[in-house]
């Protein structure tokens, strides 16, 4: 391993050094594959992003899949209702690692308008890993780009061994996560207390 | 490629060459994932249906065995396609006797079609 000083020294007369690791990361950070699948109107500003005007293609993510098995990435685009929050886990849980999820708009990311409905799930962190939440109502194509170009820096950041190794390079992080059931109210469980806490408001007294 | 050798000498090597090449990049990707990337298998991830619905019931449905009628009256017109159409192209220069045979031929299988007809074959049970 070089030091970053030497490093520089070198690029700068014209030599590149690299690691395993960076090149690993490199290649998965430029060829991320979405799930196509929207759930409500952000999916619209998805689709935008995809298309020439703003053609995600210039960061290699054009390529939506139509089966969570050959998807790197959930874009959670819009608003997950409680009727299909179960179902968003599910295609969580087929996609193979590494993966990772957007949530996109307001919606995705805390309920939304509908935060204080009834049959809105308050956002999809509450079941899911999510690595970069976009807020906007909805979010412009271009947040959705910055929110892509985001998760590639993080990937750009993650280690190949050591303790601090990406999840997915980790034996013991797991890869799905609990289905909820449909229940009288509410999803059973309302959440999954591994990945989301409600926050703790602490008042002075 | 030596002067002297087969023509298609060159075609195996091609051949060789390519199928080690697959198989290379193939064992890399395998050792890839043996040395760095643990398995990480489970009930959903390995589940059969992929559209975030779990699935219902068998794949394994049985059909009514009174569709073979059916089979065997498509074969009737299928047969009849395969030759009216060459039929069709040709019949400007056929002689006589070949305008008979083919009249014969159709007969026999409009016959089968009456047969099957006339025996209710035709009507939904």
């Amino acid at each position: 391993m070089i030091d970053e000083g030497l490093r520089s020294e070198l690029s700068k007369q014209g030599v590149f050094t690299t690691t395993v690791g960076e090149l690993y990361n490199w290649g998965r950070k430029n060829s991320i594959w979405p799930l196509n699948f929207g759930l409500a109107c952000c999916a619209i500003e998805m689709i935008a992003a995809s298309m020439a005007r703003f053609d995600i293609s210039r960061f290699g993510s054009e390529v939506f899949r139509p089966s969570p098995r050959q998807a790197d990435l959930m874009i959670v685009a819009g608003t997950v209702t409680k009727k299909m929050a179960p179902q968003v886990v599910r295609l969580y849980n087929q996609m193979p690692e590494p993966k990772y999820v957007i949530a996109m708009g307001a919606c995705a990311i805390s309920g939304g308008p509908f935060k204080q409905g009834y049959n809105v799930l308050k956002g999809i962190d509450r079941y899911l890993p999510v690595d970069v939440h976009i807020p906007g109502c909805p979010p412009r194509p271009e947040a959705l780009l910055h929110a892509l170009i985001t998760l590639q820096e993080k990937i750009a950041g993650q280690k190949l061994t050591g303790p601090e190794r990406a999840p997915h390079l980790q034996e013991e992080a797991p890869s799905e996560y609990p289905i909820p059931d449909y229940g009288a109210y509410d999803l059973d469980p309302p959440k999954n207390p591994d990945v989301w806490q409600p926050p703790v408001l602490a008042r002075k007294d | 490629m030596p002067a002297d050798g087969h023509p298609y000498l060159f075609l195996a090597l091609f051949a060789g060459a390519a199928v080690v090449f697959c198989l290379s990049l193939l064992g890399l990707a395998r050792l890839w994932a043996m040395l760095v990337s643990p398995a990480k298998p489970g009930p959903t991830k390995n589940a059969p249906y992929e559209c975030s619905l779990a699935s219902q019931g068998d794949a394994w449905v049985q059909f009514r065995s009174a569709y073979y009628l059916y089979a065997i009256i498509f074969l009737v017109f299928d047969v009849e396609t395969v030759f009216l159409l060459p039929f069709a192209v040709a019949f400007t220069h056929l002689s006589v006797g070949a305008f008979v045979a083919m009249m014969v031929f159709l007969l026999l299988l409009v016959e089968g079609l009456v047969w099957a007809w006339r025996k209710g074959a035709l009507a939904w049970h």
